[in-house]
């Protein structure tokens, strides 16, 4: 799994370059189509080992919209979000299968950079996991990576990304303090702030909230309010109220019984508008769970 | 109607709180502090009448000789000898040692951890590591002997500091990449994530991130693999390390380094006269080693303090 870090080891390989030109006129012939969702999810299965953790999941999600993922303990639906920036990849025996296209381009190319798709597929963890640097050195820690920026510019782009994440009036006279002093909530939206300040396309949020307060919680929600303009979110809950208050799409996930073995594998049972999934999903499983009866 | 009475209600208090106010007199919890106890103070009088013999014991060659013990050359009159080729000996061996093991040490340790795939192989790896830090250290010399100073001797020049060191840094290489494992492991996986979650790569986050959260353990496991370094004898013995008359010390001839002159001194019997024995000029070199590898511990707690108030982010 070493070598898929290294574009320039398949390219030594021989043979690289000429599959990625056919790769980006693949791109652009399918570019030419206007209405090209941004993620097209194609029978994606992940196994971990023998263990297959979900399977078939095929859906399309729409640009600059806040897509919900919903579903009991164990259906997978963060399985499939770290398909979509290639997270997986850091777990040895994780083996993702079918097809995901980001703008046309196959994640799981041999020749796609995985650190290039991070840069512009964002993620914001279960447990806000600040790095033990100050405030500032947070946020310029993924402008710094990339480089070229004079110490004026990432000031700038410091301060533009706090305050959009609605963190700069509370932390702008101590940007020198630890990012570890900060509360929960705030650690949060400090790393909502060192997400955006890389400049994504896509934000993936693994349960923001899970381990904040309802204050916390509200701050946040309104904050994806606020940015979905700017950036795709796609968020894994497992509060419904809050796919219901949030989302303009939801996937209802459940877990399915293996025939084989006794082992439960995530499946996708609906997707859907967030209206429509809340007032009249076409699946009953999607009804129990919505309305509180399973799960 | 109250259906329990006030009168009731007392007797209950009365005996709640006799059964909390009651002393704790549980046999078997006594007879085990007593039993910690003693082991604690068992092992605290040993280090203590060790240190006090040894520092008794070195007194004279201290006072009698001054500076003259720390910089006068190994000779056969116990009251004329000094200890600068073994001080020398030894404080090259050490930092011969941190160049050549620390770099190996955390290099694989890094490299198993975050790059090797855990399969069958890697594990039995990190198994054959494990065994080697168990190996005794007389073997290390065997080796040396064969490789440093034989194999090698276009580089090392024979048995010399360089092949001396060498053969330490193997020696204490397996201990430096299992606590440099162990340091890297305590990593919480959410800081690798944070680093690849704004494209990081993954050199770019064990640099950023993971080595220097590690650093305090890693360096814990440095000083304890240079303290032993300093203090073997029996490597060096097979690797030709002298004992008698070494007119000057250089990198590239004959060495000796401070566990073997107070190995070699030990032996020699005391004169009846002269006020300083072979006794005391062993226990004198044995104080200098112990000074030395306290300095080299005070080095690594400054740092390991350096590193532990980066981790909180200041």
């Amino acid at each position: 799994m070493s070598t898929s870090d290294s574009p320039q080891e398949s390219v030594a390989l021989g043979g690289g370059a000429d599959v990625s030109t056919s790769l980006a006129q693949e791109q652009q012939m399918k570019s030419d189509s206007m209405d090209l969702p941004i993620f097209a999810v194609r029978d994606l299965s992940v196994k971990y080992g023998e263990f297959r953790a979900v399977r078939d999941v095929t859906l399309d999600i729409s640009e600059h919209e806040i897509t919900a993922f919903i579903g009991p303990s164990g259906c997978g639906k963060t399985t499939v979000l770290r398909c979509l920036n290639r997270m997986n990849d850091f777990i040895d025996s994780a083996k993702v299968e079918g097809r995901i296209d980001y703008h046309g381009v196959d994640l799981y190319h041999e020749d796609v950079n995985p650190n290039e798709v991070r840069r512009r597929i964002g993620m914001v963890f279960q447990k806000p996991n600040p790095f033990p640097k100050s405030i500032f050195d947070n946020v310029a820690y993924g402008p710094r990576l990339t480089g070229g920026m004079s110490k004026a510019d990432l000031n700038d782009l410091v301060e533009k990304s706090l305050r959009r994440a609605a963190l700069w009036d509370e932390v702008k006279d101590r940007l020198k303090a630890s990012a570890l002093g900060l509360s929960g909530g705030q650690q949060q939206r400090l790393c909502i702030a060192r997400c955006i300040a890389v400049e994504p396309d896509v934000i993936l949020m693994d349960e923001p909230c899970s381990a904040l307060d309802p204050i916390a919680t509200a701050r946040i929600e309104d904050l994806m309010q606020e940015i979905k303009k700017d950036y795709t979110i796609i968020i894994v809950t497992h509060n419904m109220q809050q796919a219901a208050r949030v989302s303009d799409r939801t996937a209802f996930f459940t877990t399915e019984m293996n025939t084989e073995s006794d082992r439960r594998t995530g499946v996708l049972v609906e997707y859907d508008t967030t209206n429509k999934m809340f007032s009249v999903p076409s699946d009953e499983r999607t009804e129990a769970y919505v309305t509180g009866r399973f799960g | 109607m109250p259906i329990v009475t006030d009168s009731q209600r007392s007797a209950t208090r009365t005996q709640v709180r006799q059964a909390i106010t009651q002393q704790n007199r549980h046999l078997p919890s006594i007879a085990l502090s007593v039993t910690l106890l003693i082991a604690v103070t068992f092992t605290l009088l040993t280090l203590f009448s060790l240190l006090a013999r040894i520092v008794t014991q070195a007194i004279p060659a201290f006072s009698e000789r001054g500076v003259s013990f720390l910089s006068g050359t190994i000779g056969s009159e116990p009251d004329k000898v000094g200890i600068w080729p073994g001080l020398f000996g030894s404080f090259s061996i050490g930092i011969g040692v941190l160049l050549i093991a620390v770099p190996l040490g955390i290099g694989a340790a890094i490299y198993l951890e975050e790059y090797a795939e855990q399969n069958r192989l890697n594990r039995f790896v990190v198994v054959n590591i494990r065994n080697l830090a168990g190996v005794p250290a007389v073997i290390y010399g065997v080796l040396g002997l064969i490789i440093f100073v034989g194999w090698l001797k276009p580089v090392t020049n024979g048995g010399t500091v360089v092949a001396a060191a060498l053969t330490l840094a193997i020696l204490v290489l397996p201990v430096v990449i299992i606590t440099s494992m162990e340091a890297i492991r305590a990593v919480p996986m959410g800081l690798r994530d944070a680093g690849y979650g704004v494209g990081a790569s993954r050199w770019e986050v064990t640099r950023d991130h993971v080595v220097p959260y590690a650093m305090p353990g890693i360096l814990t496991g440095t000083v304890l693999a240079l303290a032993r370094a300093l203090g073997e004898a029996a490597p060096l013995i097979m690797i030709g390390a002298i004992t008698g008359l070494l007119p000057e010390t250089s990198l590239s001839g004959k060495f000796t380094a401070i566990p073997m002159l107070i190995y070699s001194w030990s032996g020699r019997p005391d004169s009846s006269g002269g006020n300083i024995g072979w006794s005391n000029a062993a226990a004198g070199a044995g104080l200098v080693l112990l000074a030395l590898v306290l300095v080299f511990n005070i080095i690594g707690i400054f740092l390991r303090n350096h590193f532990e108030a980066k981790r909180v982010g200041t």
